[in-house]
């Protein structure tokens, strides 16, 4: 796939929960092996636009279409199996890195491919010591989660996404939890998976990451997209006044 | 305490002891399994989106839990023979202890299942399971782990309401040592010993729940 074919396709995406409507038809076109930042601030509906790019939440409206697979609209009734299959291309680490607790690291990470997807289990064990090793977390295989530090978890969270061998990896604001020195670990972890050629959508408040990593920057407010470009334009010189603020905002706390 | 009580107390003791081995352990062990099968079923359709579903469930819990366990037993053993219904002791008390833990664990069960934070059930979303997986895989051991502590409380009143079967002919601890009472006639002395020996199970038990709760905290921090 070249850079060009998009791998993700949304349009005129609708969310609503109850009276409140998170979000507005959102279209979005992430290129195959891109990153893509949304940034904006909190209720904007950036992770309620990741959530319904993974069938966590069912969208009231609107298209999406991952990796080839078929373009889903959420207009008519779904069946479970086309949300299934949906859900299966992509893979999400959360802001919360939600590990299982009474599994080991190893555990977590082979939960997936053993139990759901009937891997042998020796297979999926060789991979997911070969990537506790890439993410120097092989000596901690053994243990639980509890006896990690965050960074520690979140890179975990991060092996036990990579497991799934997803199209799209979906970040939902991944060091938001993390004490400010843990965070620097995740995101160099994140940096090498966009080296390695990994289709990303990341939700964050981090700009020095967007701005370095990111390929494609989304802001925004009030459930639509009010701005996207290259990072150098929607952070550097942004178009319009909320993008101008928020970055202001995040860049110059006091 | 003269050494005729003593003998008195020390050849009870075999029976008494036959009686729990024979009656009062099984009975609780049994009704306690199934029990705890009925708690997960209607904890589970507790928490059901569908109304109806979880009314059943709510009445279920509400008709055990409002009426008195010993008015449970003879429902089933003296009053369902009169519509053509006879049950044998064992089966009788095993239905109504069943159902009686039933009733208790259920909410027991409820509350662990949603103690697990939501995050769990999204990530076993993530990694392909459906619910029901996902609830057999993440939720319910967590749950699990959670519910130690209340379930042995339900564990042990069980062990010790079971008492109240030998009023239905079961022959249990209890009936054994009514049994020798009348017939020598020391009331006090047969009716201490019966206490102490409930007492040993039970403090057996609550040894054996500390090493369950061990168990189940290795992944927890402390």
């Amino acid at each position: 796939m070249s850079r060009t074919d998009p791998l993700l396709t949304v349009r005129s995406l609708a969310k609503s929960f109850g009276a409140n409507q998170v979000l507005r038809s959102v279209d979005l076109d992430v290129p195959a092996g891109t990153v893509t930042t949304l940034i904006g601030p909190s209720g904007s509906g950036k992770t309620t636009l990741l959530r319904c790019l993974n069938g966590l939440e069912v969208p009231d409206a609107g298209t999406v279409a991952v990796a080839g697979g078929p373009s889903i609209d959420f207009g008519a009734p779904v069946s479970k199996r086309a949300l299934g299959e949906l859900r299966d291309r992509s893979a999400m680490v959360f802001q919360h890195y939600n590990l299982f607790p009474h599994m080991t690291v190893l555990e977590n990470v082979i939960e997936g491919p053993v139990v759901v997807h009937r891997r042998p289990r020796a297979e999926a064990i060789a991979e997911a010591t070969a990537l506790l090793e890439r993410v120097g977390l092989a000596e901690k295989r053994d243990d639980y989660p509890f006896s990690l530090s965050g960074g520690q978890q979140q890179r975990v969270g991060i092996v036990r996404a990579l497991a799934l061998k997803p199209k799209l990896l979906l970040f939902d604001e991944p060091t938001s939890a993390l004490d400010p020195e843990l965070v620097g670990e995740v995101l160099s972890l994140m940096k090498q998976l966009a080296g390695e050629g990994w289709t990303m959508v990341v939700a964050t408040h981090e700009l020095q990451f967007a701005r370095e990593v990111a390929n494609q920057v989304v802001f925004m407010d009030g459930g639509v997209i009010v701005e996207r470009g290259a990072p150098a334009q929607v952070l550097g010189s942004p178009r319009e006044e909320r993008t101008r603020r928020f970055v202001q905002r995040l860049t110059h706390p006091l | 305490m003269t050494g005729e009580d003593l003998s008195l107390v020390l050849e009870s003791l075999g029976p008494i002891v036959l009686g729990a081995i024979t009656g009062t352990i099984p009975l609780a062990l049994i009704s306690f399994a199934l029990g705890l099968v009925i708690a997960v079923v209607v904890a589970l359709m507790r928490l059901s989106k569908v109304r109806v579903v979880s009314g059943i469930a709510r009445f279920y819990i509400s008709a055990v839990r409002g009426t008195p366990l010993l008015v449970q037993l003879f429902v089933i053993f003296y009053g369902l023979p009169s519509i053509g219904l006879t049950v044998d002791p064992w089966p009788s008390a095993i239905a109504a202890f069943s159902i009686n833990v039933g009733g208790y664990a259920a909410e027991i069960v409820r509350a662990a299942i949603l103690s697990v934070p939501k995050g769990q059930w999204e990530a076993a979303h993530v990694i392909g399971m459906s619910p029901p997986l996902a609830l057999r895989r993440i939720i319910l051991p967590q749950a699990a782990r959670v519910s130690v502590p209340p379930l042995s409380n339900t564990f042990i009143s069980l062990v010790k309401d079971t008492s109240l079967a030998s009023l239905i002919l079961v022959t249990d601890l209890f009936r054994q040592t009514q049994e020798i009472a009348a017939f020598s006639g020391e009331f006090m002395l047969l009716y201490v010993e019966a206490a102490l020996v409930y007492w040993v199970i039970c403090l057996v038990l609550s040894g054996g729940q500390n090493r369950i709760e061990r168990r189940l905290d290795r992944y927890v921090a402390h």
